[in-house]
C-alpha cells in the first residue's frame, strides 16, 4: 500500500538546509495497523505530511497504492488526497461552525457529491460511531472524545484506503483514548491501512507494528513487544482501563 | 464549478461574512457610499444636463440668429462706424442664392418688456415684447400652443391683424376665466385680433420672457409699425444635411458683399450659432459626466480595497480552517472560489444597496421638483444602462477584491491541519 524508498526531505534554512529526513525506507501492506513512534524532531510530523500528500519530497521513491508519488499539481494531490487518505487530527480540526453531520459530509462536498447524498451517507457514518443522535450539534457541544469520533467518521466517508491519524488521542484522557483507539482499530479491522503517529506507548502498544524514528532515520520497526521489550512501562491504571474495556488488547500491555 | 449550486456553498459564505458583523458592515458601508455617491453625481448631473439643455428643446439646433452692428473697417469708400440696415431685398437674395438655408426667417421687435406700456385692452394696459414673425419661427423657438393657433402662412401673406399672445399677456389684459380668441388687443394704436394663446416650454427667466411676449405677423409689423421693409434680425435654419456654421458662413459673405462691407470685417454682422452653443454644452456635460464616473470609480476603488483588505484578514484568521479543508481534499480552485464569492457577494450586496439607495434619492429628488424643474435642475434620472454598467463594475472589483486574499490562501500549506497550536 505504501512504499517509501531512501527518501529524503530538508528544508531550506537561511543559510542551511535542514536535513529531516535521512533515507526513509518503508514498506507497508495493505490492511496493517501501524504506529510511528519518535521523539519530537525525529521527523515523524514531517514523515506524516509526505505520506499525506500534505509536502514534497527531495528525492528517493515514493509509491502509494502502487502510484508512484512525484511532484505534482496542488489540484492532482488535493485529488488522491480525496480519494485515497484520510486524515485524523490532535485536535481533530473539525469547522467550528458546521454541525457534526456536515463536518463529515464535508470531504464529499469537496468531490462535488450531491448535498442530499452526502449528507445521508455522513448519518450513516456518524452512526457507526456511535453518534447518531448528535448529528446537529456543533463541535463546541460535544466532547472530546466525540469530536474525535466524527473526525474520524470524516476520515472514513470517502472510503480511503489509508488513514492517516496524528497524535489521535494527544487531547484526550486516558478512559477516551482508549474508546478512540477502538474506534480505530474496528476500522482498521475492517482492511483500511492505518497509520497513528503517537507518542503514547499505550496508543503504540495496541497496533500491531511500531516504527521509531530517530533523528530522521528509522531507529526500530516490529510489532510492539520487540520494539518496547518485554517490559512495557504501561502504567497501572491505564492497564486496568484496558483490560476492563477490552479483551482483544495486546499481549504487552496486559503483561504488566 | 459545480459547487456554486451547491447551498452549502452559499452557506459558508453567510457565515464567514456573518462571523464578524461590525467589521463585515463597515467594510460594505465602504462599497455602499462609493456606488450611491455615484449614482447621486450622475443623477445630479442628469438633471443640471436636462435643465440646460431644455433651453434648446424641440428648437432646430442646426440654427442661427443674424443681425446688424456697425462697420469697424473703411471699404469701398465708406467710412468705419457706418450702420446697416437689412431689408426684405436681404431675404429674397438668401432664399435665392444660399440653398443651405433651409428656412430663412426674418423678424422685428417691438421693444416693450421692460419699457413703457405698449399694448392695450379697454383699461388694461401692459409692456410687452411684439415680434413680427414668420410661422417657421417655431422652429427655431419651441412654443406650445394653449388654445387656439399659431400664426400661419396666410396670415402673413395677407398681412392680416391677428395675434399670438403669452400667458402672463392674457393674465394682464384679461379677466379671469375671459376667452381671449377672437378678442382684440391694441398694439401701439393698431388693432389686432387674438387668435391663440402660447405656452413657454423654457423654465426661469427665459419663460417669464416668453410669457409676456405677442406675436404677430411680419407682413402686419412692417406695415403697422412703419418699419417699411426694414428686418430687425433673421433666424436661419440650414438644411438638416449641412452644418449650420457652412449657411452662416455663405450668409454673412453675400450680406457682406450686398452692404459694402469689407469681407474681414467680422463684426459688422452679429450672429449666434445655437448649434455651436449646443455642442459646447453638451461637451461640457460629457466632461462633467466624466468627470462624475472618475470620482465615482475612485470612491468605489477606496471601498473595494477595503474588502480586499478584510478578505486578506479573514483569510489570515482562516488559515487553519484553509489548511483542514485542503487536507480533506479541497482543490485550489474550489479554495479560490470560496474566497472570490465571498469577496463578490460582499461588494455586489454592498454595492447594490448603494445603487438602489442613490437611485431612490435622486428620484425622490425628482418629485420633489415643481413640474418644470426648479433653476437650471429638471428631471435628474440615472439610466438603466449606467446602472448596468455600474453593476458590472461592482462585479468586477469584487472579482479583483477576491483575488490577493484568494492567492494569499492558496499559498496556505495544507501541512498547517497537522500543527496544533
Amino acid at each position: 500500500m505504501i512504499r517509501l524508498t531512501r527518501l529524503n526531505k530538508s528544508y531550506p534554512m537561511a543559510s542551511s538546509k535542514l536535513h529531516v529526513l535521512k533515507g526513509i525506507d518503508l514498506s507497508i501492506a495493505p490492511g496493517e495497523l501501524v504506529a510511528i513512534m519518535g521523539a519530537s524532531g525525529s521527523g515523524k510530523s514531517t514523515l506524516l505530511n509526505v505520506l499525506g500528500l500534505l509536502d514534497g519530497y527531495d528525492d528517493g521513491d515514493y509509491h502509494l497504492d502502487g502510484q508512484r508519488i512525484g511532484q505534482m499539481s496542488e489540484t492532482k494531490a488535493a485529488g488522491l488526497r480525496a480519494s485515497l487518505l484520510g486524515f485524523v487530527f490532535q485536535s481533530f480540526n473539525l469547522i467550528p461552525f458546521k454541525t457534526a453531520v456536515e463536518n463529515v459530509a464535508l470531504p464529499l462536498y469537496y468531490q462535488e457529491v450531491p448535498r442530499r447524498k452526502r449528507n445521508k451517507l455522513a448519518e450513516e457514518y456518524l452512526d457507526r460511531v456511535g453518534l447518531a443522535d448528535r448529528a446537529g450539534h456543533l463541535p463546541r457541544e460535544l466532547s472530546g472524545g466525540q469530536q474525535q469520533r466524527v473526525a474520524i467518521a470524516r476520515a472514513l466517508i470517502s472510503n480511503p484506503k489509508v488513514i492517516l491519524a496524528d497524535e489521535p488521542t494527544g487531547a484526550l484522557d486516558s478512559q477516551t483514548s482508549l474508546e478512540v483507539m477502538e474506534v480505530l482499530r474496528e476500522i482498521n479491522a475492517t482492511g483500511v491501512t492505518l497509520l497513528i503517529v503517537t507518542h503514547e506507548r499505550e496508543v503504540a502498544a495496541r497496533t500491531r507494528r511500531v516504527i521509531r524514528l530517530r533523528d530522521g532515520r528509522i531507529e526500530g520497526d516490529g510489532p510492539p513487544e520487540t520494539v518496547f521489550g518485554t517490559a512495557s512501562p504501561a502504567p497501572a491504571a491505564f492497564a486496568h482501563v484496558v483490560a476492563s474495556t477490552s479483551d482483544s488488547a495486546p499481549a504487552a500491555v496486559l503483561a504488566t | 464549478m459545480t459547487h456554486l449550486l451547491d447551498l452549502d456553498h452559499w452557506q459558508e459564505i453567510r457565515v464567514a461574512l456573518l462571523r464578524n458583523r461590525t467589521r463585515t458592515l463597515l467594510t460594505a458601508f465602504g462599497v455602499f457610499w462609493g456606488i450611491f455617491l455615484l449614482m447621486v453625481m450622475l443623477g445630479s448631473g442628469s438633471g443640471l444636463r436636462n435643465g440646460v439643455l431644455q433651453g434648446f428643446s424641440d428648437g432646430a439646433t442646426n440654427s442661427f440668429f443674424l443681425w446688424t452692428q456697425r462697420t469697424q473697417k473703411p471699404y469701398a469708400g465708406m467710412p468705419a462706424g457706418r450702420g446697416i440696415r437689412m431689408t426684405n431685398a436681404d431675404v429674397a437674395a438668401i432664399r435665392e442664392k444660399v440653398p443651405e438655408a433651409e428656412v430663412v426667417a426674418p423678424r422685428n421687435q417691438l421693444r416693450g418688456f421692460g419699457g413703457g406700456n405698449n399694448v392695450s385692452r379697454g383699461r388694461k394696459t401692459g409692456a410687452f415684447s411684439v415680434m413680427g414673425d414668420y410661422p417657421e419661427i417655431r422652429r427655431v423657438q419651441s412654443l406650445r400652443i394653449e388654445t387656439g393657433r399659431f400664426l400661419n402662412p396666410i396670415d402673413v401673406e395677407e398681412s392680416r391683424k391677428v395675434a399670438v399672445i403669452g400667458t402672463r399677456v392674457r393674465e394682464l389684459l384679461f379677466a379671469r376665466g375671459e376667452e381671449p380668441i377672437g378678442d382684440s388687443i391694441v398694439i401701439r394704436g393698431v388693432y389686432f385680433q387674438v387668435v391663440g394663446v402660447f405656452v413657454s416650454p423654457q423654465t426661469g427667466d427665459a419663460a417669464e420672457r416668453d410669457a409676456q411676449t405677442i406675436f404677430v405677423p411680419f407682413t402686419t409689423f412692417q406695415r403697422a409699425f412703419n418699419y417699411g421693409d426694414r428686418v430687425g434680425w433673421m433666424a436661419i435654419i440650414s438644411r438638416p444635411d449641412v452644418p449650420a456654421s457652412v449657411a452662416e458662413e455663405k450668409v454673412l459673405s453675400l450680406l457682406r458683399s450686398r452692404h459694402k462691407v469689407a469681407p474681414d470685417d467680422l463684426r459688422a454682422f452679429g450672429h449666434f450659432n445655437l448649434e455651436e452653443e449646443y455642442t459646447k454644452i453638451q461637451g461640457l456635460f460629457s466632461g462633467i459626466r466624466l468627470l462624475v464616473w472618475i470620482v465615482g470609480v475612485g470612491t468605489l476603488a477606496a471601498g473595494v480595497i477595503g474588502v480586499s483588505n478584510i478578505m486578506l484578514i479573514i483569510v489570515r484568521e482562516r488559515t487553519k480552517e484553509i489548511g483542514i479543508r485542503r487536507a480533506l481534499g479541497a482543490k485550489p480552485s474550489a479554495v479560490v472560489s470560496q474566497i472570490v464569492s465571498e469577496s463578490v457577494i460582499l461588494t455586489s450586496l454592498a454595492g447594490y444597496l448603494g445603487l438602489v439607495a442613490g437611485i431612490a434619492l435622486v428620484v425622490g429628488i425628482g418629485r420633489l421638483l415643481p413640474p418644470g424643474g426648479a433653476g437650471m435642475f429638471l428631471d435628474p434620472d440615472v439610466g438603466v444602462g449606467e446602472a448596468l454598467q455600474a453593476l458590472a463594475i461592482l462585479v468586477v472589483a469584487g472579482v479583483l477584491a477576491g483575488l490577493a486574499p484568494a492567492q494569499r490562501a492558496l499559498a496556505v500549506s495544507p501541512t498547517v491541519a497537522l500543527r496544533s497550536e
